[in-house]
């Protein structure tokens, strides 16, 4: 298949397009821009729905009535954004409504900066909204997995009825690249027949809610949520590793980290050291089972959490997944600051002779 | 035997869960009888809010979305939009419209959403128990308020059908009262006219009910009704506050 070169806010942007999406509610911020901007010249084209609302917390409640009466709805933004649109994603995640959320991340926290930055894992994976749910995130590393990944999360959305997100840094979305458009493989999805479509003689009536006044019956509801999540942790964790079969030193990272990683990767064994890449294609559900078992591997010394980030957010799930079962150390800038090859091949050679 | 009187199609069985003397199971039949009337009931969907009606999903006979608290109009947004030929209409409090959802309502009006908004102007914050509201009058005792809302400390109440109707996008909006008969018919009037302007496209219709809450007030109902007319309405005043006909659009 050809190539095209694409912006990356672009492609995520007409992603959404190809994979059917009906409406698009948006408010700007950089470096996710040209998310909003794009669609709203090429949804009205399509013959689909974009509005610019009046800020994030009105765009995610925009997703929440569209996607409520079943169409398929999607919001974009960058970090402080993100913060304010919490509020309706835990509603959307109660209600059990589907919609694709995007991140482009930018350094935080507070105003922070508009250069790339991943310091919202933890509000991804952790939920920044209020009560126990669990929105599917996506990091996709360049902008072929944008596009491939934007598409997907909106047949995750509707197999699960759940709020999907896909988290890329700042310079994902602004850099440019040759992608294909090639075939995402689509799902058998269940009727939306819960929607609130207008009764059109059905003889109930629909209601999208998240109220429970009764403890039990809101027990229950967490309970039936729980076991949804246990299922999608079962079926949609994904993740992706290089030269991790005799690796001493594994590196783990997402996003671009994990890309400069790689060039690092080759760095250290042209030096001789025996250095892999454990990327978590999922954050959540994260990869736990088979980071677990990869740091248990004999060959495997230790360990190397690269991110965007101070002190470090995944690097809590990679500790989880570990066990203490070999030694983890950090690499990561915030604000914007990207780790370079030196600094990785640097730092996997002090934690390998640390290690050893 | 003739069947004089009988409960709106456009109402479920559910028992209301309302105090007495609280005008809102009042308004939602109103709503209800309006879009049976009309033959709308198949098509409709309402978004409710939060606060004494948050509980409206259980009460209509058409589809229902229960939004986040003051998030009712970007909810209807989200629904009129890409249902653009059904009847959508969002069912507010004075603290879920006036105060937390402030920005939702009036960039709802200003965009000119195809839907209706019924707003219940209790002059209080009713479900939480009686704290002041961005429409309690100076001088009324609220929990928050405890000595009487004084403009130096809370600023003046807040007019929001008049607020509204200086947005172009706003193409009708009349405040009402349901304290009698004669009142309660021309509430419905405006009920319907609102859902007719819709339904013609026109633009965002907003209908502002003055409504008695009894329990917050420390009032009994017939009192709580003469507190209203001699209070509220002098300062808000009834009668459609805007109307754009059709013609001149
Ligand atoms: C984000 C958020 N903040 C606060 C509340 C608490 N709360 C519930 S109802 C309500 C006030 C409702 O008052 P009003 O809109 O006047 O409606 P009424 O109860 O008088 O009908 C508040 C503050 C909430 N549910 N959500």
């Amino acid at each position: 298949m050809e190539k095209e070169l694409w912006k990356g806010n672009e492609a995520i942007a007409e992603a959404a397009i190809r994979a059917g999406c009906d409406c698009f509610f948006g408010y700007p911020i950089t470096p996710q821009s040209e998310v909003p901007e794009y669609l709203s010249l090429h949804m009205p084209q399509h013959g689909k729905v974009f509005v610019q609302a009046e800020s994030e917390l009105a765009a995610i409640n925009m997703v929440y009535g569209a996607a409520g009466s079943g169409m398929r709805a999607m919001t974009s933004s960058s970090s402080p954004g993100i913060s304010l649109k919490q509020e309706g994603i835990t509603y959307i995640a109660a209600a059990e409504l589907p919609c694709v959320i995007v991140n482009c991340m930018r350094g935080g926290p507070g105003l922070g900066t508009i250069q790339p930055g991943q310091g919202d894992y933890f509000q991804a994976t952790r939920g920044g909204g209020n009560g126990d749910y669990r929105t599917v995130v996506l990091a996709p590393s360049n902008i072929q997995e944008a596009v491939d990944f934007v598409q997907e999360a909106f047949d995750i959305a509707d197999c699960y009825r759940n709020p999907t997100m896909v988290v890329c840094d700042g310079l994902i979305g602004q850099m440019m690249e040759p992608i294909e458009w090639r075939e995402i493989p689509k799902r058998d999805l269940p009727p939306k027949d819960w929607a609130t479509t207008g009764k059109h003689g059905r003889d109930h009536t629909n209601i999208i809610n998240s109220l429970y006044m009764d403890p039990e019956e809101c027990d229950d509801h967490n309970a039936d949520l729980e076991a949804k999540y246990k299922l999608i942790a079962e079926k949609e964790v994904r993740w992706d590793t290089k030269d991790c079969e005799d690796a001493e030193l594994v590196i783990t990272a997402y996003g671009t980290p994990a890309r400069i990683a790689l060039s690092a990767l080759e760095a250290l064994r042209a030096e001789g050291i025996k250095a892999g890449l454990f990327r978590p294609i999922t954050l959540w559900p994260y990869p736990e089972k088979a980071l677990h078992d990869l740091a248990g591997q004999d060959h495997v010394k230790a360990i190397l959490d690269v991110e965007m980030s101070a002190g470090g957010q995944m690097i809590d799930d990679v500790r989880l997944a570990v066990e203490g079962q070999k030694p983890i150390s950090y690499l990561g800038h915030a604000g914007g600051v990207m780790p370079t090859i030196e600094e990785i091949v640097e730092s996997a050679k002090k934690a390998l002779k640390e290690a050893k | 035997m003739a069947i004089v009187y009988q409960k709106s199609k456009g109402l479920t069985d559910a028992e209301l869960h309302y105090c007495p003397g609280c005008n809102h199971g009042i308004v939602h039949k109103l709503i209800a009888e309006v879009l049976e009337e009309m033959g709308l009931l198949d098509e409709a969907i309402g978004v409710c809010p939060v606060g004494c009606s948050v509980f409206a999903y259980k009460y209509f006979n058409c589809d229902m979305q229960e939004a986040a608290h003051g998030r009712a109009p970007a909810v209807a947004t989200g629904i009129k939009r890409t249902h653009p030929t059904q009847p959508v209409f969002t069912y507010q409090g004075d603290g879920d419209l006036a105060s937390i959802g402030a920005a939702e309502i009036v960039h709802a009006a200003m965009r000119g959403e195809k839907f209706t908004t019924i707003f219940i102007n209790n002059a209080i914050y009713g479900m939480t128990g009686g704290q002041m509201a961005p429409t309690t009058l100076i001088g009324q005792k609220a929990t928050t308020c405890q000595l009487g809302r004084t403009k130096e400390q809370a600023g003046m109440p807040m007019r929001v059908s008049e607020l509204l109707s200086t947005l172009d996008g706003c193409v009708y909006a009349e405040r009402v009262c349901v304290t009698d008969i004669p009142h309660l018919n021309k509430a419905k009037k405006a009920i319907r006219k609102a859902f007719e302007k819709q339904m013609a496209g026109e633009g965002f219709t907003f209908v502002e009910v003055l409504s008695t809450c009894p329990t917050n007030w420390g009032m009994s109902p017939l009192k709580a009704k003469q507190w209203l007319m001699d209070n509220m309405v002098p300062y808000y005043p009834l009668g459609v506050i805007k109307e754009t006909s059709a013609e001149v659009k």
